[in-house]
């Protein structure tokens, strides 16, 4: 979607500013945030890609007016809202009131540190082949999908160069939307600053994203 | 996104904010344990996880080993997920690494401008400036203007690739290794690795800084 998360080449942000000694966490509440995020993927059955979408999907001032985890944590309560793990009146009253709904599993303390290990690896076996191969010149596509996308706008209709071929992975746009993982080809693809920010760009600057098959066509 | 904490201006409307969205986070956290979703002991371990173990010491002794081991080095630029697991490090949002070396004609600097994608097993979580608009709008459009917000700058002819980390592919900069550091250990090397230079928005210290 094309909402206040994609922001490569917007303009107005100001400078960026790095902060000294910097914590992990800047309050209790964004630990618990975290955490919470991180246990309920397990019992609440989302995917990673459903999980950024419901971050992105809501206005873009609102979006830009959040600190981080708090929309993480408006992105958590929605999930599990839609899911029917939690009521608004049980949020708003700090306790429990209707039976919890079935679940396969939770995450146990023992189960932590080999589930973060394990992670969650996407690439894909196929029995297809890559389409394009390096040095290959693509076009990015003019895609404007309402729905999650990990085609940045910045890129769109541009023309770039197949750097790697990475491997066969679990497609976002699809995976988000649940209609399944439906793995396509993906590509490191590689556009000079010229041809993203026009003449005044800096000549000395290439920028890749890595970029699906269905995202790109032949230039 | 706001910068609610380095922006005094806003500090009294954010306060009232936060401490509701604080309020919820306690809720749903008691209404989520009641219901027997979530075990408070292991979101203990989480964030112990993040804040204790897992950090840019982690990518400090990859980038170390890298520097002082030619054949890790190597084992590292062809396929860094497995070189970097020889080292114990691996799993979530570092599933499929990418290692890029910084030479004295190509720089790399890592983004995501879509979220916050960043490498875990090796740099921890990501900083709040790596998250917020300022640098994912910048970053990709204007690399030079954002190294001059760190405080640095390259020469006018090197290059600069930028990479938008849009997929589950993790990048880690291996930054040059700082002169005069010849024969010292991989610990010893480990303390120049700053996070930045991982990132690839600064450069490692150099042996005085160490003084």
């Amino acid at each position: 979607m094309n909402g206040g998360q994609d922001l490569g080449g917007k303009h107005g942000f100001g400078p960026v500013k790095p902060e000294r000694n910097e914590p992990v966490f800047h309050s209790e509440w964004e630990k618990r945030a975290f955490a919470l995020t991180l246990a309920m993927s397990m019992p609440g059955g989302w995917n990673i890609d459903m999980g950024r979408f419901a971050r992105e999907d809501r206005p873009a001032q609102e979006y830009l007016s959040m600190t981080y985890y708090q929309i993480w944590f408006a992105a958590l309560e929605r999930m599990l809202k839609e899911r029917d793990f939690v009521g608004e009146d049980e949020i708003e009253a700090g306790h429990s009131r209707h039976a919890p709904k079935p679940v396969k599993r939770i995450l146990s303390p023992g189960d932590v540190e080999k589930t973060l290990h394990r992670g969650g690896p996407t690439e894909r076996e196929t029995n297809t082949h890559a389409t394009f191969k390096p040095g290959d010149k693509v076009r990015a596509r003019n895609l404007q999908p309402r729905t999650h996308t990990r085609l940045p706008a910045y890129v769109r209709g541009h023309v770039g160069t197949i750097e790697r071929v990475i491997g066969c992975h679990v497609f976002p746009d699809s995976n988000a939307t649940g209609a399944g993982e439906d793995p396509k080809w993906l590509y490191t693809v590689r556009f000079d600053g010229r041809e993203l920010w026009g003449d005044g760009g800096d000549p000395t600057v290439k920028v890749s994203i890595d970029a699906w098959e269905p995202y790109l066509e032949s230039a | 996104m706001a910068h609610s904490h380095d922006d005094d201006h806003h500090h009294d409307h954010d306060h009232s904010e936060l401490s509701e969205t604080q309020l919820r986070v306690r809720a749903l956290e008691t209404v989520l344990t009641e219901k027997g979703y979530v075990d408070p002991a292991a979101l203990d371990l989480l964030i112990e996880t993040y804040e204790k173990k897992v950090g840019p010491r982690n990518g400090a002794r990859v980038v170390a080993k890298a520097w002082a081991d030619p054949a890790f080095r190597a084992r590292l630029l062809k396929d860094a997920t497995p070189a970097i697991a020889e080292i114990g490090y691996a799993g979530r949002q570092g599933e499929h690494i990418v290692a890029l070396e910084n030479t004295p004609k190509v720089h790399h600097m890592v983004v995501c401008t879509l979220c916050s994608c960043y490498p875990w097993p090796v740099l921890g979580l990501p900083p709040v400036w790596y998250k917020s608009a300022p640098y994912r709008s910048r970053a990709v459009a204007d690399p030079r203007g954002v190294l001059a917000d760190f405080g640095f700058t390259l020469p006018k002819d090197t290059e600069i690739r930028i990479w938008d980390s849009t997929a589950e592919i993790r990048y880690l900069v291996v930054p040059m290794r700082p002169a005069g550091t010849e024969g010292w250990s991989e610990e010893k090397l480990a303390d120049l690795v700053t996070r930045d230079s991982m990132i690839g928005t600064g450069l490692p210290k150099r042996p005085q800084d160490l003084k």
